[in-house]
């Protein structure tokens, strides 16, 4: 890449600094601006009748009871929304032969899980709205439901779409080398696992909400939303609504937790989208804590048949796995539930030099709530089984789990490689973030300890993970498959009149900190102090075009187009400068707010000066002279389908066989995700993403009765992780910059989430296999721990 | 169902007198009618602590709580806390320690981790933990919530 690269050692730069956020100091008075905290003059709030049941045929709605209620304003059915709203349908082009059935906001003859919105009624006030919705009679003829997808393909299972013929969404076999005849040698161990992971949900601590208006006078309608991704919402909205993208303006403020919860496109959302065009009032919609149960997108739900083969001496021979995966009734619109299964293919053993490779993924259609893209994507199933399988391989040798890990892990000098799967890798670090973490847990002693406290009858174990994670998304992720979602990201930086910047862009801030990091690199790579930078996000209005924040892409594509304009602007601040001064640029640089002869000495002219001159007195300057002192910069990753990181992780638990509790004692977290911003945000970053991964490791799980009713959609019954069952998270970092950008960031939200679950389940095992027990299936309850001890 | 109730409270210092539906909780009165949306709603049921509040020298979840129960009440949000400067070390060390992420448990955090400070709570990161654990928080993994409380109460210590 070309560009600044003497900015990282500039005396101005914020790159590389713990500073505070600026967004925190609001946030801790009560001044957020979230979507329910929206009060808009003749605002209606919807409420919706939800499916009771997995699956049944709608024979009669009668609403006229509902629509008596006073203050009730409209009451629409499945069918009121037909010709209103075009149907939508979760494939991509790329994902080859994925096939998903039409989707309507509100089911129109048949319901396919238990919380399908049904009706919505539209009132004055909530309460109301609830009300009349308890007087919507709904006459559903029950069918038999396809709710467990390792029945859901049987000959015998029910259909959910007719016109497939089978449950099957999307099969896709990856092949290379030759592993049958791999696992037919007589020189190797063979270690055959059956792998389980429930399913679990985001539990975003503010719900999914929206306010949507509609002005009929300009056909203008306005989506206030708690999401992460805008311009796509404005896509979505102009194309289902039938309204031209620019009359579609979608905001973004402050979101309380996304985690890719708040990426997709519901119903109930949409629903309140065309209420509010048809009605010609603003609407507002809040999930209630139920609702976001039942539908937010659920994740994982995998069964995972692996098997691995290692000679006497621990290399790999081969890895092969099947994988079922269910993902509800339809494929997620627009990104698809069969991403989750194609990253398991793509991802499964992807450190370890592997040659012969064998992967499986069915993605099956169900009578639950869909399951689509939740943090970490895939990752924590595609480690569980590699590094599950390696673990229990490494004992049947008698060989260290380090010690296998070192001799598979694909050398730190061999990138650029390409993976079994072919997948492109560069830039990694395996071997020295391994060292960096068994140093930082000191892993012989502790080991010896855990040896010495067995035989006092304390079950300690230790267990570790070897990931990559996939960030920094390029068009092969969804643009090249058709999906209306931007992978460049733009940002445009102006010198204000006063000499501070403004900073707007296309990616989006859900708490992890991406203004504040952004305001970093544009103060460093442009010369102000940090608190002359404001910074917009979040709204399709006044930011540049781009694709929002998931997958790990804001501070690696946003922080990249970001580094870009202020580079840009300094330039033409420069060109200024040096007319002003009557030098050349080059003689100059910007530093604190003002411009400084570049070899050092005081301040030549403030920024303050230079703006008010091109801006209020132009006749100071040449004719020929006309500073734009705004520049706009977009980024995109082309060299690769994604820019992997890499990261090392273990875990140590302590096992109390008499109950089945496990506790986590100590994490350890090293994590390469190239050029670190701002440390304390990335560790923030890595502490939380490995607290959910400890949640869908021990507690998180949507728990279905056979016929689909989620039995435990409260807060009460579904366990979350909190703070008194959580360790403190020791986290290092390697930094290995990438090469696809001057930046040199990578991602790091996902890291946390998509190893922590391995480690853990490792340790679990390390402690268990004294006592001649195994567990392989997540989350690993109690009941679970006992029955794999055999005493229950 | 609609039947109201006439009710008086103080809070954030401001007397104020509003008719209230009587099945509304006191969080949806206090965001709706008075307009303090600092106080968040996460899950209706007095699990998550995101409307943790103060009611007459007590933090108690504001969903739990029926606005007609507050009747004669002083009631105490982080608008308040805020505003009235009680806690201002608090805020300070989430925003040093980048204790806390989307923001949202925040208000609830702060509250029970003010009555843990003020109620003469010792340094200790258990005894903490377990302090804040009615209080979720999905982001942040907790650490630094407890860093933040660990740096005020040993703050306070010496001065």
């Amino acid at each position: 890449m070309s560009g600044p690269q003497t900015i990282f050692d500039k005396p101005n730069t914020y790159i590389g600094k713990s500073v505070p956020r600026a967004d925190a100091v609001r946030l801790t008075q009560g001044r957020g601006k979230y979507v329910d905290d929206i009060q808009l003059p003749r605002m209606l709030h919807a409420a919706f009748v939800r499916s009771p049941v997995a699956h049944g045929r709608i024979v009669s709605i009668n609403v006229s009871e509902a629509k008596a209620v006073p203050g009730v304003t409209a009451v629409f059915t499945g069918a009121d929304f037909v010709g209103q709203v075009e149907p939508y349908v979760g494939v991509l082009s790329h994902l080859a032969g994925l096939r998903s059935a039409p989707q309507m906001p509100l089911a129109v003859d048949v319901a396919r899980w238990t919380g399908e919105p049904l009706v919505m009624v539209v009132a004055s006030s909530r309460a109301i709205a609830e009300d009349a919705a308890a007087l919507v009679e709904i006459d559903i003829e029950e069918l038999d439901p396809a709710t467990d997808m390792e029945r859901a393909l049987d000959a015998d299972a029910p259909v959910i779409h007719a016109e497939f013929g089978s449950n099957l969404a999307w099969e896709r076999l990856v092949e290379a080398g030759n592993p049958d005849a791999a696992f037919a040698r007589d020189d190797v161990t063979v270690v055959e696992r059956r792998f389980r992971f429930g399913r679990h949900t985001g539990v975003t601590l503010e719900t999914r909400a929206s306010v949507v208006e509609y002005d009929p006078s300009e056909r203008m309608l306005t989506y206030w939303y708690s999401g992460q991704a805008p311009h796509m919402m404005q896509f979505i909205l102009a194309k289902h609504l039938g309204l031209p993208e620019e009359n579609v303006r979608v905001v973004s403020q402050d979101v309380g937790g996304s985690f890719g919860i708040k990426i997709h496109t519901y119903g109930d959302d949409i629903a309140t989208a065309a209420a509010a065009k048809i009605l010609g009032r603003p609407v507002k919609f809040v999930a209630d804590r139920l609702e976001s149960f039942l539908t937010d997108i659920h994740a994982r739900d995998h069964v995972v048949d692996g098997r691995i083969a290692v000679t006497a001496d621990g290399k790999i021979a081969a890895l092969a796995f099947d994988d079922v995966t269910g993902i509800g009734p339809y494929s997620m619109y627009p990104r698809t539930s069969a991403i989750e299964a194609n990253q398991v293919l793509n991802l499964t053993g992807a450190p370890y030099l592997i040659e012969h490779y064998r992967a499986r993924a069915r993605v099956v259609f169900q009578n639950k709530n869909m399951m689509c893209q939740y943090r970490a994507v895939g990752h924590p199933i595609a480690m569980a089984v590699a590094d599950g399988l390696l673990e229990d391989a490494a004992n049947e040798i008698g060989m260290d789990v380090v010690e296998i890990r070192r001799r598979n892990l694909v050398r730190d000098d061999a990138y650029p490689t390409v993976s079994a799967t072919g997948m492109k890798f560069d830039d990694l670090s395996h071997h020295k973030s391994l060292d960096r973490l068994v140093e930082m847990m000191d892993y012989d002693a502790r080991r010896a300890e855990h040896a010495r406290l067995r035989k006092e009858g304390i079950h300690r174990g230790i267990g570790l993970v070897s990931m990559v994670e996939v960030t920094n998304p390029s068009p092969m992720f969804y643009g090249i498959g058709g999906a209306p979602i931007a992978s460049q990201d733009g940002t445009t930086i102006r010198l204000e009149a006063g000499g501070a910047i403004h900073v707007s862009s296309s990616v989006t801030e859900q708490g992890q900190g991406t203004n504040a990091i952004l305001a970093q690199i544009a103060a460093g790579v442009f010369g102000v102090p940090l608190d002359r930078v404001k910074v917009t996000t979040g709204d399709t209005r006044s930011t540049p075009y781009g694709g929002g924040t998931w997958a790990s892409r804001g501070a690696g594509i946003g922080g990249e187009a970001t580094l870009q304009a202020a580079h840009a602007l300094k330039q033409q601040v420069l060109e200024v400068a040096a007319t002003i001064l009557q030098s050349t640029p080059d003689k100059f640089d910007i530093v604190d707010g003002h411009v400084v002869d570049a070899d050092g000495g005081p301040p030549r002219m403030s920024l303050s000066d230079l703006a008010r001159t091109v801006y209020y007195r132009g006749n100071e300057l040449p004719s020929d002279l006309s500073p734009e002192l705004v520049a706009t910069r977009h980024y995109r990753v082309s060299d690769f389908p994604f820019v992997f990181t890499n990261g090392a992780m273990a875990a140590e638990v302590e096992l109390d066989p008499e109950t089945g509790f496990v506790k986590v004692l100590n994490f350890w977290a090293v994590e390469d995700c190239g050029r670190v911003i701002n440390p304390q945000l990335v560790d923030g970053q890595i502490r939380g993403g490995v607290v959910q991964g400890i949640g869908g490791a021990f507690y998180e799980e949507c728990i279905y009765s056979e016929d689909g009713q989620l039995e435990n959609a409260t807060m009460a019954d579904y366990l979350v992780p909190m703070a008194f069952e959580m360790p403190d998270i020791f986290v290092a970092h390697v930094e290995t910059p990438t090469k696809t950008s001057v930046l040199g960031a990578k991602g790091a939200g996902e890291a946390g989430t998509g190893g922590a679950p391995a480690a853990l389940m490792n340790a679990v095992n390390d402690a268990l296999r004294p006592l001649g027990a195994s567990i392989h299936q997540m989350p690993m309850t109690p009941e679970r721990v006992l029955k794999a001890l055999g005493t229950v | 169902m609609h039947e109201t109730r006439t009710i008086s409270l103080t809070v954030n210092g401001e007397t104020s007198t509003n008719a209230v539906p009587v099945r509304q909780n006191l969080v949806d009165f206090l965001r709706n009618t008075l307009g303090l949306t600092g106080s968040h709603v996460g899950c209706e049921h007095g699990v998550c602590g995101a409307c943790t509040l103060e009611v007459n020298g007590a933090m108690v979840r504001g969903c739990l709580m029926l606005a007609v129960q507050a009747d004669g009440a002083e009631i105490t949000t982080v608008e308040g806390f805020a505003d009235s400067g009680r806690g201002a070390d608090l805020r300070q060390a989430f925003v040093d320690r980048n204790a806390l992420q989307c923001g949202y448990c925040t208000p609830g955090m702060l509250a029970s981790a003010l009555e843990y400070v003020e109620g003469g709570g010792v340094a200790d990161r258990s005894a903490i933990r377990e302090h804040l654990s009615g209080n979720y928080c999905r982001c942040t993994g907790y650490q630094s919530i407890v860093d933040a409380v660990c740096d005020v109460i040993d703050g306070r210590a010496r001065s």
